[in-house]
Order: structure tokens, then C-alpha cells, then sequence
């Protein structure tokens, strides 16, 4: 595995290599001293020309863990802003010597760019409303962890579907382990010609709660109600927010998971954030496990290229 | 200087038959076999080749005044005869725009002696702004007969209305030629945020679309809206199957309109846009396989009447942006017509009416191009091999830019002498100036 673009680039298998990997370093992050140095001498450079604390800080653990040398790049602060192109940016990065390129980027496709100009391994961390694959493998490491099983699982992904990376990538990833999985939100909020995506289409969130085995939301933004795609955040919570009452329908072995950051009064109630069913916190300890494992394998595997031409 | 094309086959009055043609000075003089040849004739042996009138297009961005990086007037009129047109029809979406006068004639000045005849549109409103008129009738009356905001459609129906009823008063300053008034159709405020068309492919790379309707709702409002006019309208560069529809039933109507179709509008569908490389991007995008199929048969069965080529150089590094953040346009000049001849299953009687006769006509120029070749018609002329096969390459292309959606495409039609006014512009495949 040269890059990790996508989920349907992994297949199956490579979600299952994925996991294998993770499960071995859990175990190092059990450890009083979570470090191996598995990647030592690789530099990994993390390009985000989109802010987001969360999945940098993430990644740049899981290096760090792996003793790789990490190479910071924020496009607030860089060329970026000065005209230059994705592709003059990518090989100025590339020319400082680095094993892997961890990008962010608000444009849909930008990591497939790069990965034709790079030499490097490409590790996509989240490409417009593309893809964010390796939110959906810590989703799916989540999943996995507490013994469910994939085949037959029922999976409801609720809110703004349209605009999401991590629905598309998560559809992709459940799916084709087997789960069955429910899109819910208004029709505004769906993209057109949803089906292609592959997931059965709901607008009722009451109505599907009671079979759903793992409930995940997504995070509601603002600009919806300017582009008119719902009337107000106090509407969009009264159909489509977890509120208790809608709590009390799922069932008790549910899991109510989000990939963050959470707000708190619209798409889930601030009184069901505390639900012992609700995953979010092992979603975030996971992530970095996960990305310990496709650091490892992306690199691993590309010098194991190298060095068998 | 005479020119003495032997052994083609001849497109004429008649359709397609074996005959030799005399070219002297910028005229055919005779066509026929056994012909009289003077002594100092060049002769050009067009064996197994096809002896057409010029190509014309409708539509071709030559960047020039404003972006002379990406193409200029010269670069892109070389390109065209390379692609076997005489006539190119320049857009006015330039920096300075098109709308005046002084910049028209700019234009006919640095396009004096290119290799290609260059014919520019004006804008309908100033700056292709969508609010004010253009000084049409001044313009008009210096020949332009084109006018658009290419690049954009005119988004307030209002003013739409009031430039087709303004031009149908402009015959008073052509001397009875109609004033063509072509649009670039699409709703903005369904099309923002959008970057390929809006449909499967757009939903699983998780783009933002441009939805079909945004092309159908402005031809139906200019249909209605020349309907009550009676302007004399021409739809550019459609690309869904109900805008062929549209097209079909308003001629069917009897409503006064023309319509083009591009090349890459029959060639490539939106599942190009699947590796995120802007070479794909084109506005209006690259559709469906159901958009493309009636796209074909409106080619086929008259609907159409042509097949511009939409020409829109774009730097090389402007390319290497992010999808979103990439300019729209594809080079066609070049490539027109082998994919023509390539991809349509069209008698080659057919092509030249669909690039060369209609679209002559349309741009007011058959008293000088899209004619039979026949005796007493302008020399302007393409000679083609139909069988020869090439590969199609950017940088080998005489344009500035080399942002061809078909790199490394093999197709069949190869144009091998393009004559301009008696001249030769292309010798044996290659440009002569």
C-alpha cells in the first residue's frame, strides 16, 4: 500500500490488515512508555490547507509514537495564500526529503493530485465532502472493539450527508463489511442521486431508532441555514437531534458514536452526551491507534518497494 | 500563383465526388477532371484525401487582448488552420471585454495576416456585466453579427428581453442581415459552488454540481422570450439531452434558432472527472452517457445545426489547482474535427455542413466560407485525410496552453493543407506561418 486515498482503495482485506495492525499497537499505547521505533529516520510531513486540530493532533501522535520525524505545514502560513499552485507546493515539500504526505485539504480530490506528483506516500486526512477514510477505519476499530460483529449490522449515519467526507468514507467502510446502513436527514440535506452511495434513505428519525444498532451523527454547521437547506438549528434538533426521548428508543446495547466536535443542543441533546452508550471518547483514543497502523503499513510497505525494485 | 489539387475527393453542390480543383489567386477558378493546368501550378496530390470548405467555429476564446499568456491571437488562428478552419469566431470575453468599438478594431488589427480569418463576437452588455446594453447598433454596423457575454448567460430576464428587442430593430444598420444573439444558458444561482455536472459521479467524489436544470430553465425563458420578439437567437454549447429536446420542439415551432453543440460534448462524460484532474473541467461540464447519446442523435438527425469547438486555453500551472479551484476550458481547434471523423458515425457530407456550411452561416460569412467547392466560390479550404491516424498530444499543439482532455488519444482524420483566400496556411500537415 503506497497511498491511502480512499476506502474502496483498501477493499475488504485492507481494512482487515488495518485492524490487525491497530490491534498490536493498542497494546504499545498500553505501555508506560507508548513509543516504538518502528518509523525511526522516516519524516512525515502533515500538510493541512484546512485547520483541524483534532485530526492533526491525532496523526501527529501516532508519528510521534512510531518515533517518526514530523514536518509541519499549515497553509495559513505558507504560499498558499500567494497564488502558488497545489502541485509547486506538494514538490517544494517534497524536495525537504519526506516519506509521507498527510494532507487536508477543503477541495474534494486534492490527495488523488498529490499522489500523482509525489513520490511520497500519500495519507489522506480528509478531502472536501469527498473522503476521510481514516475516520472511518478508527469508526470501524470502534466498532469492532466492543464484539459486534459487521455482517447484518445496522448502521444509521444522521445529518447533513450532502456535505460530508466522513459519510461518504463511513458508508463505504460499513458497507463493505457486510452492515447495513441507513442515511437520515432531510431531503436537503442528501446529495442527489443518493443512491449511488449505496445506503437505504430515510427522513424519520424516530421511526428507524428502534432497529438501529449503531447511531452515528454528524456535526450540524451554520451555513446550512444560509443556503436555506433547513429553516433554523431549533428545527433541525426537534427532527433530527438526539434528544432523550429519542435515547430511550434506541436500544440499550446501541452505540451512539460522532466524529467531533460535537454541538451540544443540536444535532444531540447535552444531557445524552453522558450516555453510557456513547462512544465518542474511544473514538478519539482509537484514532490514534489506527493512525499508528496506517503510518506503519503506508511506510513499511513503500520501503519494502523500494528496496525490491 | 495557382494551386492545382489533384486526385480528392471534392465536396461540392452535389455531395462527394472524385474531381481536381484550380485554385488562382484567392479563387477556385475550375473544378472537374482534365483540367487545363498552367505551367507554374503547385500541385497538390490529395489522392485518398477529402477537398472541403474551411471550417468555421462559432466559438474560440483567443485570450487575446488581456491573457496572452494562455493563447494569443496568432497562436490560437495557427492552431485553427493546423485544425483545418479558415474562420474562427474570437469570444468577447477578454480583458479589456469586446463591447466597443476601438476594441473590436484592436482586434481585426492584430488579427491582420494570421493564418486563420478572425471574426470577433461583441459582448451584449458592457463588461458582460448583465447590466447595461452595448453600443449593438454601432457595432453592427461595423459587421460585428455575433453578439454574447460568453462565459455567462444574461441573468435578468428583463434586460434579456430588451437586447432581443433592441437587435431585431439592428437589420436597419446591416443592410437586412440578421443580428445573431447566442447565449451562453445557465442560471447562476442554481450553478454556484458547482464544478462538474450534478448527478452520480459528483455525489460519490463529493463535488458540488451543476444541475442539468441550469442549462434547460434560461433556453426555455429565451425561447419564450424570442417568441415574443422574433430575435434571432443561437443556444451555445449544449449539453443535455433536454436541451435537445428544447431545440427540436422550438424549431419545430418555427422560432428563429440555431444551436451548437462542442466536441468534447459528444466525446467524454462526467465519469473523467472521477481522477480529480482539472483537464475535465469544462463549463458547461462534461454530462452523462444519456446527455451525450442525444447529444448524438440532435447531431445526426438536424437538430443541431453545429459543432463549435469552445477553445479555452488555460496556463499549464492552472491545471495543478485543486478541481474547485481550477479555471473551466479544454483546447478544441486542434482536435475537432479528427474526433468528428473519429467518433461520429456521420457521412463526411454531414460534418462539413455541421462545421463549416451552418456555422458560415451563421456568423454571416458564406459569401466567403462554408461553400461548395466549386468554381467562383473563395478559395477557403481544407484538404483532409480521413484514414490517417495520429495521436493527440498537448505540447505538440500550436496553442500556448496545452489543456487537452484527449492527451495521448489516438484518432483518424488528419487535416494536411488548409488554404486561406488562395494561400496556403498548412503544407503537408504543417503550419506555414
Amino acid at each position: 500500500m503506497k497511498d491511502l486515498l480512499t476506502i474502496a482503495d483498501l477493499g475488504a482485506d485492507g481494512i482487515h490488515e488495518i485492524m490487525h495492525a491497530a490491534d498490536s499497537f493498542a497494546e504499545v499505547c498500553q505501555r508506560p512508555i507508548p513509543k516504538v521505533p518502528a518509523l525511526r529516520g522516516k519524516t512525515v510531513a502533515s500538510m493541512f490547507f484546512e485547520d483541524s486540530t483534532r485530526t492533526r493532533t491525532s496523526f501527529e501522535t501516532a508519528a510521534r509514537r512510531l518515533s517518526a520525524d514530523i514536518l509541519n505545514f499549515s497553509a495559513s502560513s505558507s504560499s498558499v495564500n500567494k497564488g502558488e499552485s497545489l502541485r509547486d507546493t506538494v514538490e517544494t515539500i517534497e524536495a525537504m526529503g519526506v516519506d509521507a504526505i498527510v494532507v487536508r485539504h477543503k477541495s474534494s480530490g486534492a490527495p488523488q493530485q498529490i499522489s500523482r506528483w509525489a513520490d511520497a506516500s500519500v495519507i489522506n486526512a480528509g478531502d472536501g465532502w469527498h473522503a476521510h477514510p481514516t475516520q472511518s477505519l478508527l469508526d470501524v476499530y470502534t466498532i469492532r472493539e466492543e464484539g459486534r460483529n459487521f455482517d447484518g449490522l445496522r448502521i444509521a449515519i444522521a445529518g447533513d450527508i450532502s456535505h460530508s467526507r466522513v459519510a461518504r468514507s463511513n458508508i463505504e467502510a460499513f458497507t463493505t463489511l457486510g452492515a447495513e446502513v441507513t442515511l437520515v436527514a432531510p431531503p436537503t440535506l442528501l446529495p442527489p442521486y443518493v443512491e449511488t452511495l449505496g445506503a437505504k434513505v430515510s427522513h424519520d428519525l424516530d421511526a428507524i431508532l428502534a432497529d438501529t444498532d449503531v447511531l452515528y451523527l454528524l456535526r450540524m454547521q451554520n451555513e446550512r441555514m444560509d443556503q436555506a437547506l433547513v429553516p433554523s438549528l431549533h428545527e433541525y434538533h426537534r427532527s433530527f437531534g438526539l434528544t432523550p426521548d429519542r435515547a430511550r428508543k434506541l436500544p440499550a446495547s446501541a452505540l451512539i458514536m460522532h466524529p467531533g466536535p460535537m454541538n451540544r443542543g443540536i444535532e444531540i441533546s447535552p444531557e445524552v452526551v453522558d450516555d453510557p452508550r456513547v462512544r465518542v471518547l474511544n473514538q478519539v483514543t482509537n484514532g490514534v491507534i489506527v493512525r499508528m497502523a496506517v503510518l506503519y503499513l503506508v511506510l513499511g510497505s513503500a520501503a519494502a518497494d523500494r528496496s525490491n525494485p | 500563383m495557382s494551386l492545382f489539387i489533384h486526385g480528392g475527393t471534392v465536396i461540392g453542390s452535389n455531395g462527394a465526388e472524385r474531381s481536381d480543383v484550380l485554385v488562382t489567386g484567392s479563387s477556385i477558378v475550375a473544378t472537374g477532371l482534365d483540367l487545363p493546368v498552367p505551367n507554374t501550378a503547385r500541385h497538390i496530390d490529395a489522392t485518398g484525401m477529402v477537398v472541403m470548405p474551411g471550417l468555421v467555429d462559432l466559438h474560440a476564446h483567443l485570450r487575446e487582448p488581456g491573457n496572452e499568456e494562455a493563447e494569443t491571437i496568432e497562436t490560437g488562428a495557427r492552431g485553427a488552420a493546423l485544425g483545418g478552419y479558415t474562420a474562427v469566431v474570437a469570444m468577447p470575453n477578454t480583458a479589456p471585454t469586446i463591447d466597443s468599438p476601438s476594441i473590436v478594431r484592436d482586434v481585426l488589427a492584430i488579427a491582420e495576416g494570421v493564418p486563420c480569418e478572425v471574426v470577433p463576437a461583441a459582448a451584449m452588455t458592457v463588461g458582460r456585466e448583465g447590466k447595461l446594453l452595448t453600443p449593438m447598433g454601432e457595432l453592427a454596423a461595423m459587421g460585428v453579427r455575433i453578439f454574447t457575454d460568453n462565459g455567462r448567460g444574461v441573468q435578468d430576464p428583463a434586460l434579456m428581453r430588451s437586447i432581443m428587442e433592441y437587435a431585431t430593430g439592428l437589420e436597419a444598420v446591416t443592410g437586412g442581415a440578421p443580428v445573431v444573439l447566442a447565449q451562453h444558458c445557465e442560471v447562476e444561482a442554481l450553478t454556484a459552488g458547482g464544478h462538474m455536472h450534478e448527478g452520480e459521479w459528483s455525489t460519490r467524489l463529493g463535488m458540488g454540481g451543476l444541475p442539468a436544470e441550469s442549462e434547460t430553465l434560461m433556453m426555455r425563458r429565451d425561447i419564450a422570450l424570442a417568441r415574443r420578439t422574433g430575435a434571432r437567437i443561437h443556444f451555445q454549447h449544449v449539453s443535455t439531452a433536454e436541451g435537445v429536446d428544447i431545440v427540436r420542439a422550438a424549431k419545430a415551432e418555427g422560432i428563429a434558432l440555431s444551436a451548437e453543440v462542442t466536441t468534447h460534448h459528444f466525446t467524454l462524460t462526467d465519469a473523467a472527472c472521477s481522477s480529480y484532474d482539472p483537464v475535465f473541467k469544462v463549463n458547461p461540464p462534461l454530462r452523462t452517457d444519456a446527455d451525450l447519446a442525444a447529444i448524438r442523435l440532435g447531431l445526426a438527425d438536424g437538430t443541431i445545426d453545429c459543432i463549435a469547438t469552445d477553445h479555452a486555453p488555460h496556463e499549464p500551472h492552472t491545471k495543478e489547482f485543486p478541481f474547485d479551484q481550477a479555471p473551466p476550458g479544454m483546447l478544441g481547434l486542434e482536435t475537432a474535427l479528427a474526433l468528428a471523423i473519429t467518433e461520429l458515425d456521420l457521412p463526411i457530407e454531414r460534418i462539413v455542413e455541421l462545421m463549416s456550411t451552418r456555422p458560415a452561416e451563421i456568423a454571416g460569412l458564406s459569401d466567403r466560407h462554408g461553400n461548395p467547392v466549386e468554381a467562383g466560390q473563395r478559395a477557403n479550404l481544407a484538404i483532409v485525410d480521413p484514414n490517417a491516424e495520429w495521436t493527440i498530444s498537448g505540447t505538440g499543439m500550436a496553442s500556448r496552453s496545452h489543456n487537452t482532455p484527449y492527451e495521448g488519444r489516438t484518432v483518424r482524420g488528419k487535416v494536411q493543407y488548409t488554404i486561406l483566400e488562395g494561400e496556403l496556411t498548412v503544407d503537408e500537415g504543417k503550419a506555414t506561418r
